[in-house]
């Protein structure tokens, strides 16, 4: 029971540890790739928590997410630019929509109708959709993404989204610690559903709708509730996103976005949450700093050139998901226990396999 | 005693294959029900179909008078109603206690006192309450299928073939165990097709043929039924 408290004690401290990197980037080294990593990874975390909710414990194969980011990047954008900034980012200054001249909301109001937007669409999407099942479900939601980026760049919406040009201008985090509050708030409410009651009944629908069903577990509802959720979430990374990339524009939610979350999910683990968050910024770590070097031409002459990494990278990940299938976290959450439970369990089994050895060798 | 359950004229179809046809029959209050018949009868569509998991065609499910049929299955359950559907359908991934939980979903009340209820009919359960259900044998994951329903708080309890691939000692324990929960006041519809056991246990009895209902009487009765014994219990005339 002692050592139980002390281990959730080292797990607080740990994340607790987490906000102090933050914090102490902020003030080192403000500009640099360690922040950038930072930035990016803790708008990934967000997007692949809210994924792992739909995906990892209420068993619904979606993959429309980068939609839903979209909807929210451009839900942020558009109603969070200055007023007197408008003029300047739309391409047809005289036919800006009529509400925009009026309307400007602040940050935080704008990240939460960006998410409020992503949900309601997810509402609309979810009543048809939410009827398929596994690979259907992920077609369809996957077309889904595709037509909110060809409606966000036609030429007939341009007075409200710009058509194909980027929005931007609008105002942004700078600081990596404001990032890390803005999505451990998202990862705090998606992990307190979780563990609620709603987070049991998804977790039977993933492991048996007819019995699900048959307990009366209303799985319309309930499938909706987590495919709303996981959507608002998926807008407020976007919006995120957005903020991170200084603009937002239809041609960067595409598909590719959503396989790199749904690498995230399965590299963290399904139905971990902690797994997610991890992978994203062991993701983003590699994809964007670790492996740089690769890209200078000199470290193998005449095999190195800018873009290698990614070819590495590639290698790095069909590894991972040949050896680790389940994920690096399984479908458990991290804790300070388990790893050191883990470890000791890791080291035993290495000593009985020598004992056994040597016992062999005599 | 009155009737928990009236159905008439129920009719369920998949696509253009009838598989009940126009059926009717009773179930009373406080008593172990059991249908009988081959596979392909259409047993599981009538559990079903009263469950509200399955749409039926045309007819009435009445449940303490009021007409259950087109409900949706939550409301069904809330009402008092709950299956134990064929082949167990444990939530692997998920442990026994949380099992348990989920066949209280809809339950807003204390559930300590059921717990307790179902550990004491299944003292297995207990010891394994953090194990993972999906880690569980055979029988064990009948008890909990079992357990899980009573969780619910029934008045009418429906068994889909819970005997199903269980080595004969278990089926002895399992049907004790229907025995018990039926003596706790629980109305139990049982679908077998192990017809021996269960004519043994039930109150009355209906044989199904082709989605038709071609027999019934009480248990006893039907065990010596010359049609049944030749075609359910495997003795010759």
């Amino acid at each position: 029971m002692k050592s139980k408290t002390i281990f959730k004690a080292i797990d607080i401290v740990l994340l607790l540890a987490a906000f102090g990197v933050a914090i102490a980037v902020d003030l080192v080294m403000p500009v640099g790739l360690p922040a950038t990593v930072l930035k990016k990874g803790a708008v990934f975390a967000v997007v692949a928590v809210s994924m792992n909710l739909l995906n990892g414990f209420t068993g619904l194969f979606s993959l429309g997410q980068a939609g839903f980011m979209l909807l929210g990047a451009y839900t942020y954008a558009i109603f969070s630019i200055p007023l007197e900034a408008r003029a300047s980012v739309y391409y047809m200054q005289d036919h800006v929509a009529g509400f925009l001249n009026v309307v400007e909301l602040p940050v935080v109001v704008a990240m939460i109708a960006a998410g409020a937007v992503a949900a309601i669409f997810a509402f609309l999407i979810g009543l048809p959709v939410l009827r398929l099942k596994s690979d259907y479900l992920a077609i369809a939601t996957l077309g889904f993404a595709e037509i909110v980026g060809a409606f966000a760049k036609w030429e007939m919406l341009g007075p409200i989204t710009n058509a194909p040009n980027p929005l931007v201008n609008y105002p942004k985090f700078s600081k990596v610690t404001t990032y890390f509050v803005a999505a451990g708030i998202c990862i705090a409410i998606i992990a307190l559903l979780v563990r609620s009651t709603y987070g049991r009944a998804f977790k039977a629908i993933r492991d048996d709708e007819i019995a699900a069903e048959a307990m009366g577990i209303n799985l319309a509802k309930h499938k909706m509730i987590s495919f709303v959720t996981s959507s608002f979430f998926a807008g407020v990374g976007g919006a995120m996103l957005a903020m991170f990339q200084s603009k937002a524009q239809a041609n960067s939610f595409n598909t590719a976005l959503t396989y790199e979350i749904l690498l995230i999910v399965v590299i963290g683990g399904i139905g971990s949450l902690s797994g997610s968050v991890i992978a994203s910024f062991l993701y983003i770590a590699c994809s964007e700093w670790w492996l740089r070097f690769l890209d200078t031409p000199d470290v193998i002459p005449g095999l190195t050139r800018n873009g290698f990494r990614l070819v590495v990278f590639s290698a790095v990940i069909m590894v991972i998901v040949l050896f680790f299938r389940r994920g690096l976290m399984g479908d458990k959450e991290f804790s300070t226990e388990r790893l050191v439970k883990g470890s000791k369990q890791f080291v035993k089994d290495i000593q009985d396999r020598k004992a056994r050895k040597a016992k062999e060798v005599n | 005693m009155s009737n928990i359950l009236e159905i008439r004229n129920l009719s369920v179809s998949y696509g253009g294959i009838e598989a009940i046809k126009n059926i009717s029959f009773d179930v009373e209050e406080g008593k172990i029900v059991t249908l009988i018949g081959s596979n392909g009868a259409g047993k599981s569509s009538t559990l079903r179909s009263i469950a509200g998991i399955v749409k039926a065609k045309h007819g009435e499910v009445l449940f303490e008078g009021e007409n259950i049929l087109g409900m949706s299955p939550d409301h069904i359950v809330k009402r008092g109603v709950t299956l134990v559907p064929e082949g167990r359908h444990v939530f692997p991934n998920l442990t026994v206690l949380e099992n348990l939980k989920i066949g209280a979903y809809l339950r807003k009340d204390n559930i300590t006192a059921d717990l307790e209820n179902v550990y004491t009919l299944f003292p297995r359960l207990k010891e394994r309450s953090w194990q993972l259900a999906g880690t569980l044998s055979g029988g064990e994951q009948q008890m909990l299928a079992v357990g899980r329903a009573l969780m619910a708080r029934p008045k009418l309890i429906m068994m889909d073939e819970p005997s199903l691939g269980l080595a004969p000692i278990v089926v002895q324990g399992i049907f004790d165990i229907i025995r018990q929960i039926n003596e706790q006041g629980i109305t139990v519809l049982l679908i077998e097709q192990n017809a021996n056991m269960a004519l043994k246990v039930a109150d009355s009895a209906f044989v199904m043929q082709t989605g038709e209902i071609t027999l019934s009487g009480t248990g006893a009765e039907l065990l010596e039924n010359e049609e049944v014994k030749e075609a359910y219990l495997g003795k010759k005339k």
